[in-house]
Order: C-alpha cells, then sequence, then structure tokens
C-alpha cells in the first residue's frame, strides 16, 4: 500500500513516459542499470516495470544512507526488499573487502527469480552529466552471466528532484529501458565498464 | 449549500452532450469509410480525440455544475499539470529549484484560493505583483546570476499563463452581474464552449481548405481558412448561445469574436514557444491532443479577456 501510494506521488510529481528497447514482461532475471541524479531514480524506475516484474525487482542502495533513522529503514526494508550495501570512499581501509563483499551480497540476492536495479555510478551526479561507473557491475556480470542486464535512461529527474533538495518541482520525466547488453565474454573489465556507460547515455538520443 | 443547476445551464449541458454524440457519430463513419486505406492514421487521430473530449466534457461540465469550490479545485489541478508542462520545456537552472517550489505549491494554491474568495482586489495582483518580486528576489538570492533575466522571465511567464491567465476561468464566477443571479456556471461553460469550438472549427477548417499558411515558421498547420473559418463559426455559434448569458445577441457576438480571437492568439503564441524548445506538443497526458497545455493554449489566453470585458461592462 505504501508502495502504491509512492507510485501515484510519482506520478503526479514525475509523470514518466516509458519507452522499452526490450519485452517488459520476459520471464527472465534482469539487472537493470541507470544513471542515478535523484533520490525519485528508483522509484520511476520500479514503477515503470509491469506490476508483475515488480515484486521480483530489488532495488540496490547505500546502506550509510538508507540504514539512518526509522523512516529510511523502514521504507528500503519492508516496503521495497532493498538491498543494502555498504559504501566505502576509494582508497581507504577496507574499501575492496567492502566493495567485494557487496559484490557476493548482489549475487545472493539475485538468486534465483530475482532481478535487480542498480546505478553503478555509485552516487547521484549532481551536473545530470553521466559518471565513471564503478567496478561491481562488471564482477556480477561475470559471476551471473545468464543475468540480462539492462541500461535504463533517466531524463530529467536531476531538475525535479535534484541532490541537496528536499521537495521536488513537478515536471515530466521519461524512463527508457534499453535492449540488453551485448558484450564479448573476454571483455576486459575497463572496456565492459565504458560499453555499459555508453549504452546508457545512448539512450538519452533513442526515444 | 447546494442549488441545483439551472436551466440555462442544462440546456448547455445537452447542447455539449449533443455535440460529442455528433462528433462520434462522423468519426465513426470517417473511420467505416477509410478502413485501412490512406488516411488511416488522420482518422484514427480524430477518433482519438473525440474520446478525449468525451472525458474533458464530463469532468469539466460537472465541475461547473457542482459549484464555485469543485470549478476553482478542477481549475487548480488543470494549472498545475500545465505549468508542470512549461516548466519541463523551460531551461532552469539548479539555483531557481526553491523559486519553482514556491510557485508550484504556495502561489498557485494561494491564488485560486483567492478566486475561491472571491477577493478580486487580491486575486489579480497576486501574480503580476507579489510573486514577480518576492520569485525574482528568492532567485536573486541563491546568488546565480548567469542567464538571470531569461529564468526570472520564464518562470514569472509561466506562472502568468498556466495559472493567472487560466484562474480568469473560474474567477467569472465570482462576479455579480445584475439579472444574471445563480447563473455564473453558465458563463464559464459559453466561454469554454466557444474557445475550444473555435480550436476544433479551426482545425475542421484548417484540415479541409486550407492552403495559405498563417505562420510557416510557427506552426505549419494553421492557415488563414481555418482561422477565419473557425473565428467565424465560433462567433456564430456564440451569438446563437446569447440566451446563456447576460449579453444581448450583437454583444455575444462581440464577445465570442473578441475571445475566439485572444484564443487564436493564445494558440500561435503556445506554439512559439514550442518551436522555440523544439518539440511537437508539451507531453502526452491527453490521448490524440499531446499535453494539457496544448488543449488550452486558447483558453489561458481567452479567459482573462472575457473576464475582464464582461467584469467592465456588466458586474457591478
Amino acid at each position: 500500500m505504501i508502495a502504491t501510494a509512492l507510485t501515484a506521488f510519482c506520478h503526479v510529481i514525475a509523470q514518466p513516459t516509458v519507452h522499452w528497447g526490450c519485452d517488459p514482461n520476459a520471464d527472465v532475471q534482469r539487472i537493470y542499470f541507470g544513471n542515478h541524479t535523484s533520490h525519485l531514480d528508483f522509484l520511476v524506475t520500479w514503477s515503470a516495470l509491469p506490476p508483475a516484474r515488480r515484486r521480483l525487482t530489488r532495488p540496490v542502495a547505500g546502506g550509510d544512507y538508507w540504514n539512518d533513522g526509522f523512516i529510511r529503514r523502514y521504507v528500503a526494508r519492508h516496503v521495497f526488499d532493498a538491498v543494502l550495501v555498504e559504501r566505502r570512499a576509494p582508497g581507504s581501509p577496507r574499501a575492496i573487502a567492502a566493495a567485494r563483499a557487496s559484490v557476493d551480497q548482489l549475487v545472493a540476492a539475485l538468486g534465483t527469480r530475482h532481478s535487480l536495479i542498480v546505478f553503478p555510478e555509485g552516487t547521484r551526479s549532481e551536473t545530470g552529466e553521466v559518471g565513471r561507473f564503478k567496478s561491481g557491475l562488471y564482477r556480477l556480470a561475470r559471476l551471473r552471466p545468464d543475468v540480462e542486464l539492462v541500461p535504463v535512461y533517466l531524463e530529467n529527474l536531476n531538475r525535479i528532484l535534484p541532490k541537496g533538495e528536499c521537495l521536488p518541482v513537478p515536471g515530466l520525466s521519461r524512463v527508457i529501458f534499453g535492449p540488453a547488453l551485448a558484450v564479448g565474454a573476454d571483455a576486459d573489465k575497463h572496456t565492459f565498464l565504458e560499453k555499459a556507460r555508453t549504452a546508457v547515455i545512448d539512450l538519452r538520443a533513442a526515444a | 449549500m447546494t442549488r441545483l443547476p439551472d436551466i440555462t445551464w442544462l440546456m448547455l449541458a445537452a447542447g455539449v452532450l449533443v455535440v460529442l454524440l455528433v462528433a462520434s457519430a462522423a468519426g465513426w463513419i470517417l473511420h467505416r469509410r477509410v478502413g485501412d486505406g490512406a488516411g488511416r492514421g488522420t482518422v484514427d487521430n480524430i477518433n482519438a480525440r473525440i474520446r478525449a473530449w468525451w472525458v474533458m466534457a464530463a469532468v469539466f461540465v460537472a465541475a461547473t455544475g457542482m459549484g464555485v469550490g469543485a470549478s476553482v479545485l478542477l481549475f487548480t489541478v488543470v494549472s498545475f499539470l500545465a505549468l508542470r508542462e512549461f516548466v519541463t520545456l523551460t531551461p532552469t537552472k539548479p539555483a531557481d529549484h526553491r523559486a519553482l517550489v514556491w510557485s508550484f505549491f504556495v502561489v498557485t494554491p494561494l491564488q485560486y484560493a483567492l478566486i475561491g474568495f472571491g477577493w478580486y482586489g487580491l486575486f489579480s495582483v497576486l501574480i503580476p505583483v507579489y510573486a514577480a518580486i518576492f520569485l525574482a528576489i528568492r532567485i536573486v538570492l541563491e546568488g546565480d546570476t548567469e542567464r538571470f533575466i531569461e529564468r526570472a522571465a520564464a518562470i514569472q511567464w509561466g506562472l502568468v499563463i498556466c495559472v493567472y491567465f487560466v484562474s480568469y476561468g473560474p474567477a467569472l464566477l465570482t462576479l455579480r452581474i445584475p439579472r444574471y443571479d445563480h447563473r455564473d456556471a453558465s458563463l464559464l461553460l459559453f466561454l469554454v464552449l466557444v474557445v475550444e469550438m473555435s480550436d476544433v472549427l479551426q482545425f475542421v477548417w484548417g484540415k479541409t481548405l486550407g492552403r495559405t499558411p498563417l505562420a510557416a515558421s510557427v506552426s505549419p498547420h494553421k492557415t488563414w481558412e481555418g482561422l477565419i473559418g473557425g473565428v467565424v463559426c465560433a462567433s456564430a455559434i456564440g451569438t446563437a448561445l446569447w440566451w446563456a448569458t447576460p449579453f444581448s445577441p450583437v454583444v455575444a457576438a462581440a464577445m465570442a469574436f473578441a475571445v475566439t480571437v485572444a484564443g487564436a492568439t493564445g494558440g500561435l503564441i503556445m506554439s512559439a514557444i514550442k518551436r522555440d524548445r523544439g518539440v511537437k506538443d508539451y507531453g502526452a497526458l491527453i490521448s490524440g491532443h499531446g499535453g494539457i497545455l496544448d488543449r488550452i493554449d486558447s483558453l489561458c489566453f481567452a479567459a482573462p479577456v472575457f473576464f475582464h470585458l464582461t467584469r467592465f461592462f456588466y458586474a457591478r
């Protein structure tokens, strides 16, 4: 019920138009990866999915933020069944260990039925430009090659609810799902991440 | 206090119903005649538009029948949706965020609240004076002066077109017109009927007889034939509806002419904005029509003209 209310809220505030470059109802496991500019990103992506797929699709979010305070924790855990991962500044002690643990956590979360929504930039962009992707997506793809990687471009949400603001300015937005990413199994990390990032950026012009 | 809608309103509502039935029948005949041949797309679009008209007419007529509160509420929602489309197309910067939040969640509801209270002295100046000053200084305080004139002007103009102008529609319900008591809902219905019929008839005349472009660089589909045919026919409809208004037939004709011309002006201005921003429609909210601003562009500019003419010559 809270999820329905949040979906309705997101329609009033962001009125997303949805474009699909792949079958929305396909009974496959997917990792939807998109550009990240706003707290609305996950909600808008999730509400664009057919209801039957929504129930099996879990967002991946930063534990430092979403574990902070009762409301956030409740929404993340009980409303959306989010996978909360630990974020550490690159180069800080335990950064590599934390990243490894996160990937293991995501593989476990995928299980045999679930899909995930991830934002591989790791944090919200303030300019609207798509930043560098973190390597977690690459590791995940190597560990679960059977899961489809679907790029998502979210348009205008950075203007509706930008980083640092708590009240939204209503506007129209677009959610563009691309066709599943095709990368050779032997692609190295850098090529893979750059391909994935380009796939997201290219959707901007696609629809 | 609830009162039954008067007979004038009922007759106008029945007229709307008849027009829609005729339109749907015509759409059905077109559909049968065209089949899968050429022109299928146009006919499908016309039928989608007619179906959307049923919904819009039902919501609007019902709201006017339910009184001032319902009409004000409906127009508040319309303004909110229109402003949402306008702002989406406006190149604002992050520094404008707070000013926009105020525009949506304070200025817009306040404008309609003042109309609900019938406070003409304030609702007629709230946006052009107080919002203009407040929002400009709110943007200034963020400290980002790059393109400041464009940003402040665009936000102000968005509020004027989408909220201030539109709010003159329900403001008609607050006029006190001698010997026209309790019939203000009919006046609002008259305005919307004439303006929207003018839009539809301009479309129909333009599609059938349109040859000479009106302003090819602004809107390729608008023609002089469409404009003149639409304005003349809608003025005739307005004249024929004089019994629903406080006007004599001659004045009704003049009023209908004034609002259709103002409406056509609005259509062109809103097309110029779309052209400037490089889009075809303001959105996709109404099937076949585009966004809500594509539907109410004429009404935005006709409502204030109609309100002030009526107020100046008829209200006490």
